[in-house]
């Protein structure tokens, strides 16, 4: 924060902000990538979605405004976020409350070369 | 202010400013209000997927895992950095139009352009390839030799969510286009730019969305 207090007027950060914002989202890419050529189980998925987050924070902030505009907006914007925490939280709930969730599209026959050990629900 | 002032604003007044709006400064305000409830309407619209997507995975992680094999992720990145360095192109042209930077704004305008029309031929030989094996969404799957079933799903999910993404990227260039010839004419200046402001929002969010597909389909473990 304080080291860009230097500039007097209300700029919304001027092109060197922008180019280093770039080159962050950049590095991020490459870490992102590199961290998937690690098979670390279920931390593969978090360090994926935190770096997406992170990335899109830095879109937000920097090339949207979001940091010097208008409260409002960044309320809104948020607002969206957590209406789709609600959908995710009101399926997740549904979906480990029922048996097996299969979608109607599974009877479609699917070149089953082996008895594979994929969770095929045995429906009747 | 004195009454002649008013007097003289309301016979020659700012073309860009309309008549319902007190200030040049509530006008752009109250578009930008405009422009976050629809981009918020978008979020939400491309998060229904997105929660599909996370619980099918959850439930089918083998098939998910095999199926995202056959994605070139060489071409995801190529088209992930096309993407965020056309979003730094547009926040440059909004940032040379509120500068009146005339030529600036044209150049990183077009710049935009191309990326986007890059970002849509490399996701055409993305999907030909596809086609050609038969990786296809739901019923139309065929691709023959596979070892795990239930693939199609994750096909389903890709061609849904990089088919609507790809249609954003296709809007956007139309409205670039616009800004672009509206820029060439001089339309914009630092006293009136909103365009090119909120087409800029808009450009962001289609980056940012696809900040999260990159991820969860072509780097899955």
């Amino acid at each position: 924060m304080s080291a860009h207090e230097h500039t007097e007027t209300h700029e919304h950060g001027g092109p060197k902000v922008f180019a280093v914002t770039l080159a962050a989202l950049l590095i991020l890419t490459v870490i992102t990538v590199y961290v998937a050529s690690f098979d670390l189980g279920n931390i593969n998925v978090v360090a994926a979605i935190a770096i997406a987050t992170v990335k899109a924070t830095l879109v937000a902030l920097i090339f949207m405004h979001l940091r010097h505009d208008k409260p409002v907006n960044a309320v809104i914007a948020i607002s969206g976020f957590l209406f789709l925490g609600l959908l995710l939280m009101f399926c997740l709930t549904d979906i480990m409350a029922r048996n097996n969730p299969v979608p109607a599209t599974l009877k479609v026959p699917v070149k089953a070369a082996a008895p594979a050990p994929a969770p095929v629900a045995e429906h009747h | 202010m004195s009454s002649p002032a008013t007097a003289i604003d309301h016979t020659h007044h700012d073309p860009t400013l309309q008549h319902h709006f007190s200030t040049k400064e509530q006008q752009f305000d109250t578009s930008k209000i405009g422009m976050w409830l629809f981009l918020t309407t978008e979020i939400l619209m491309f998060g229904g997927l997105f929660v599909g997507f996370g619980l099918m995975q959850g439930k089918f992680p083998e098939a998910f895992l095999q199926a995202h094999h056959h994605l070139d992720k060489s071409l995801g990145a190529l088209n992930t950095i096309v993407l965020l360095v056309s979003s730094f192109t547009m926040v440059m042209a909004v940032w040379a139009a509120s500068k009146s930077k005339q030529k600036q704004l044209i150049t990183y305008l077009f710049i935009t352009l191309v990326c986007a029309g890059i970002f849509l031929v490399v996701k055409y030989f993305e999907y030909s390839h596809k086609f050609h094996e038969g990786l296809l969404p739901g019923r139309f799957y065929h691709h023959a030799g596979d070892t795990v079933p239930g693939q199609f799903m994750f096909f389903s999910f890709y061609f849904m969510m990089t088919g609507l993404h790809g249609f954003h990227i296709l809007g956007g260039m139309v409205v670039i286009t616009w800004l672009l010839i509206r820029a060439m004419k001089g339309h914009f200046n630092a006293n009136y730019y909103t365009p090119v402001d909120l087409v800029g929002l808009y450009w962001h969010l289609v980056d940012m969305i696809w900040i999260y597909l990159f991820p969860l389909l072509y780097l899955i473990q």
